[in-house]
């Protein structure tokens, strides 16, 4: 019999190519299983092949989606995969959305299942979880093992063209469909139950599960610009040298606020960046990349706004928990309500 | 974090490189960067341009909050 045959995505890390440094790296297709493929692999059995393994840095595929999508579909095409993987991308954001972008055109555009896995909050993960199936995994590729049977499963059933059962039941994400079945019980049997529950402070599952629905309406736009009061934020990791609040590189739990008084711009003497999800060697030699302090100065001297705040607040914006970042997001708004200010740029890498 | 400070009514320009991640997070005003490593200017076209490229972000985000919005949008281009 002839075997199934997968294809595979991967960034330049989990590929072995090397780091952020390597974050640029264009688009190449081997022939080979790679990384978390060997464990796929491994899973799968002598039925399954994959067959080849694309590779695409994340900085690249972000910075050129279009691009990036149109030359790896080219790529997966030729081989006509009974089944295409990506990732799975853990917490790493740009690569979950790389997986996310990927499978979504690959499935549009030639017809193939697709799977891909992340963590629940990826950005990767709201943004495709109504797309593509996505197993749910850890935060790190410490819990590759336990979901490779889970791939192991879907990718089986994908290529049979099995169906496939329900997110909590398959251990992936849910992607807000609705499938008819009929209940053992009727609806009034199970309110009561789930009341009686909800009342001894037990568990339940609801039947229908209210959407959340996490916006917020954009504020009225500044009128007065020459008198107003702007400040920045940053989730690109702009410290002091020495990082004397020691902010997570990674996963902060922390943000600071810097003072920037008397300073025309950031010098790379006093400012540095700790921020782990991204190549620091420009920043590093000119804050100003994230900060824009120089640009905002001169714009100030001209009288474009009226003042600037004389501090920023800043974060390390990767793996960091979005309940967090709603936190610091919080104190950092309540303050300068208070302080009066009138408009936020925030800069993210 | 964007939300949580324009929670507050005061706006927010989002300046970053990744656009689809800002349009999840849910920012209003959305400013795309030159590249993940530097968002704000290009240090591979020399420091003089990559200043010029900043400046002229830095004039379309404070264009940006002077201007009304419904909904989310990315301000592409110098207004």
């Amino acid at each position: 019999m002839a075997k199934y045959k997968i294809v595979h995505y991967l960034n330049q890390f989990f590929a072995g190519i090397g780091g952020e440094d390597m974050a640029g790296y264009e688009p190449e297709c081997r022939e080979a299983v790679l990384g978390p493929g060997l464990a796929l692999k491994a899973g799968l059995g002598e039925d399954y092949e994959i067959v080849a393994t694309v590779i695409c840095g994340d900085n690249y595929f972000g910075e050129n989606l279009d691009k990036a999508t149109d030359t790896i579909i080219d790529m997966v095409k030729k081989y006509e995969p009974d089944c295409f993987v990506a990732g799975p991308a853990f917490n790493a954001g740009r690569y979950g959305v790389a997986c996310g972008t990927i499978c979504k055109a690959v499935e549009e555009r030639l017809g193939i299942p697709v799977l891909s896995g992340m963590y629940v909050e990826n950005p990767g993960a709201d943004m495709f979880k109504k797309d593509v199936i996505l197993v749910e995994t850890g935060n790190s590729s410490a819990t590759m093992k336990k979901v490779v049977p889970k791939f192991v499963n879907l990718i089986e059933k994908m290529c049979k063209g099995e169906e496939i059962l329900g997110p909590s039941i398959e251990g992936y994400l849910e992607r807000g469909i609705r499938v008819n079945y009929f209940a053992e019980e009727r609806g009034a049997a199970r309110g009561m139950k789930m009341l009686i529950k909800k009342m001894a402070g037990e568990p339940f599952e609801t039947d229908l599960p209210m959407p959340k629905f996490d916006r917020v309406a954009p504020a009225d736009p500044i009128t007065d610009i020459k008198h107003a009061k702007i400040a920045v934020v940053t989730s690109g990791g702009i410290v002091p040298v020495g990082n004397p609040d020691h902010i997570e590189s990674s996963n902060a739990t922390k943000f600071g606020y810097y003072s920037m008084e008397g300073m025309d711009r950031l010098s790379k003497d006093d400012f540095m960046t700790i921020h782990g999800g991204y190549d620091r060697q420009f920043v590093l030699e000119n804050p100003n990349l994230v900060v824009p302090l120089d640009a905002l100065r001169k714009l100030e001297k001209e009288g474009e706004f009226g003042e600037l705040v004389n501090y920023f607040a800043t974060t390390t914006g990767t793996g960091t928990a979005t309940g967090s970042a709603a936190k610091f997001g919080d104190s950092i708004g309540q303050r300068f309500k208070a302080e009066g200010v009138d408009g936020v740029i925030l800069v993210s890498t | 974090m964007v939300k949580g400070i324009e929670k507050y009514g005061i706006p927010v320009v989002h300046m970053a490189t990744v656009v689809p991640i800002s349009k999840t997070i849910g920012a209003n005003r959305i400013i795309p960067g030159v590249g993940i490593p530097y968002p704000l200017g290009d240090p591979t076209q020399g420091e003089e341009d990559s200043y010029k490229i900043r400046e002229r972000m830095v004039r379309r985000a404070l264009k940006a909050l002077q201007t009304p919005v419904d909904e989310q949008t990315v301000f592409e281009k110098d207004i």
